[in-house]
């Protein structure tokens, strides 16, 4: 099976990367070449065998609700691409 | 001939410390030396922190002074770059992270901290720890120390070359698939993977979160069991952190290998793997029954499944993890977007390289509407399989005994341009990942003046027996006594 271009599209919308037409035709070829290697997983018996999601069979853990000291906000606006009195400056989401 | 001090392993320059005979500033300043003098060969860092190292070292003579040393203290190390460093640039080998100073430190730097170590830098790696040559770098790739052409494996490429080439006493890697193994196996040098939630990844820049798990690189087994002691224990920051009460790992290595059972798996001993590679481990094999070993060939027949498995479940976990860089709250943003959406997918296109981009895509793929039961589903199930496979072979076996790699360190850029060619270096790496179960990687042999590596795995929470087997295994042999000649 070959993904078309236009899949390859979907995916990287889905995935919010912009991508040239150049790339999207390397993709093409890649992923289908990839994804042919993983149809032996379909040649598996897998009746009754529950998924794992990770191995450590752990439950979700909560703790204690006691204050404890944050990063200070210099420290994360540093970081911030764009910021302005003291806020992280976003773009507009609506237009 | 006199050992160089940059030679020396954590156990000789912990003594020499402890007697007065040696300084951390003067280690120090010899493995900083010898980091201005090969660096531009292997380039095993992103980043050298010299005046960081110098003023740790120097409290660390003065701890060291005032009689409250720790094993680890005045020892200079190196951290992958992927472990958060709070006030030292953190770039995952990426773009998207180049100018990211992190504001907290990961709960493994904050222990070797507290032990009184000493960090020389932040070592190369595959970006996002996403490769096996280390030259996915979005900053150059590193070369390994016992030949200069060659990949030093990846994605802990840097951590191990440095270990290598005594740029560092030892190096703390990161293994989703191999990443710790694979290049200490390239580089002849230790590299352990502990049973997954063994130790804290709080701090550790997340690629599969299932799959991820954070371990020592150093020049031999002791000192493998003297870093575990440092940084193995429960977090309360890391949800899959495991709350297990500790051995002393150093203990575990006193003991011999007599009446220990080895399963030594055909699944393990593939058509096109390294001739050379089969040998020296099957040599390995025979020395270890000289010791007493009683070995015993076995199966695990799911083993070639791993690989699908791997590369269905950690580019759809990545796929996730990495949706977070937007390009808003830190890293890399687009400069010029017209709109929110289109600054995202810039960021996004312009910040990741080649691999990055196909995992991301390849993830998405898995687990988009349509394709999540036939792919990332069916590779959950079959990771049943795989892990109930591991759990019967530890009923008969105390460890397994195979090869880390098809094959020794491969020229740089000789698998570059086939993506699935470098998928393959890891398909005796990733089983261990997926059922969660521990593995250490040992200098077992030479092949065409390249090392071989030889791989041990044992059941969950087993290090002990690991650390029992590999030590055996190196007093008996003299391979990790070599060093590169660079």
């Amino acid at each position: 099976m070959r993904l078309t271009s236009d899949e390859v599209r979907h995916i990287a919308a889905l995935a919010r990367v912009a991508m040239t037409d150049d790339e999207v035709e390397r993709m093409c070829g890649e992923l289908s070449d990839i994804l042919g290697h993983f149809d032996t997983l379909q040649q598996v018996d897998t009746t009754g065998a529950e998924p794992t999601g990770h191995s450590a069979g752990l439950e979700t853990v909560m703790r204690e609700d006691i204050a404890d000291a944050s990063t200070p906000r210099d420290d994360i606006l540093a970081n911030a691409p764009r910021s302005e009195d003291g806020f992280i400056r976003v773009r507009a989401v609506l237009e | 001939m006199a050992l160089e001090l940059s030679d020396l392993t954590i156990g000789q320059a912990g003594d020499l410390l402890a007697q007065g005979d040696l300084t951390s500033t003067e280690l120090t300043r010899a493995v900083l030396d010898r980091i201005a003098t090969v660096e531009e060969r292997t380039k095993a860092f992103v980043t050298v922190t010299e005046t960081l190292a110098m003023e740790q070292a120097e409290a660390a003579d003065r701890r060291i002074q005032a009689g409250d040393a720790r094993p680890l203290t005045g020892i200079p190390m190196s951290l992958k770059d992927n472990m958060s460093t709070r006030g030292v640039v953190t770039t995952c080998s990426s773009r998207m992270l180049e100018n990211f100073v992190p504001t907290y430190d990961a709960t493994v730097v904050r222990r070797l901290y507290g032990e009184g170590a000493v960090m020389v830098g932040k070592g190369n790696l595959d970006e996002f720890a996403m490769g096996s040559s280390t030259e996915n770098s979005a900053f150059h790739p590193t070369h390994n120390p016992w030949d200069l052409d060659r990949a030093p494996g990846g994605s802990s490429g840097g951590p191990a070359a440095a270990v290598s080439a005594g740029e560092a006493v030892y190096s703390l890697g990161s293994d989703t698939g191999g990443s710790i193994r694979q290049p200490a196996g390239f580089c002849g040098v230790v590299g352990l993977k502990p049973t997954y939630g063994l130790v804290s990844r709080y701090g550790l820049i997340a690629f599969a979160s299932s799959l991820d798990q954070i371990g020592p690189i150093t020049r031999d087994v002791t000192d493998a069991a003297i870093v575990m002691n440092a940084i193995a224990g429960y977090d309360r920051r890391d949800s899959t952190s495991i709350d297990y009460s500790l051995p002393d790992y150093t203990q575990a290595l006193a003991k011999d290998v007599r009446g220990l059972r080895i399963g030594v798996p055909g699944e393990y001993f593939v058509d096109g793997m390294e001739s050379g590679v089969e040998s020296a481990v099957r040599e390995a094999i025979r020395v270890l029954g000289d010791l007493g070993a009683i070995v015993e060939e076995t199966s695990l027949p799911h083993t070639p499944q791993a690989l699908a498995v791997y590369y269905i479940i950690a580019p759809s976990e990545a796929s996730a993890n990495l949706a977070r860089y937007d390009g808003v709250k830190y890293g890399y943003s687009a400069k010029d977007a017209s709109s929110m959406w289109d600054a995202l997918e810039k960021t996004r296109q312009e910040g990741f390289g080649p691999e990055v981009k196909r995992r991301i895509m390849l993830g998405t793929y898995a687990l988009s509407a349509g394709y999540y039961d036939a792919y990332y589903l069916k590779a959950q199930r079959v990771r049943t399989i795989i892990r109930q496979e591991f759990e019967e072979a530890f009923q008969k076996f105390d460890v397994l005994v195979t090869p880390t790699s098809p094959s020794v360190a491969f020229k740089l850029g000789e698998k570059t341009k086939d993506p699935m060619a470098m998928y393959l270096n890891d398909i005796f790496t990733q089983p261990a990942n997926i059922a969660g179960v521990p593995a250490i990687s040992v200098q077992g042999g030479m092949v065409d003046g390249l090392p071989v590596g030889l791989q041990f795995t044992a059941s969950h929470m087993q290090e002990e027996k690991l650390l029992r087997i590999a030590h055996a295994y190196e007093q008996a042999t003299e391979w990790h006594r070599l060093r590169p000649k660079i």
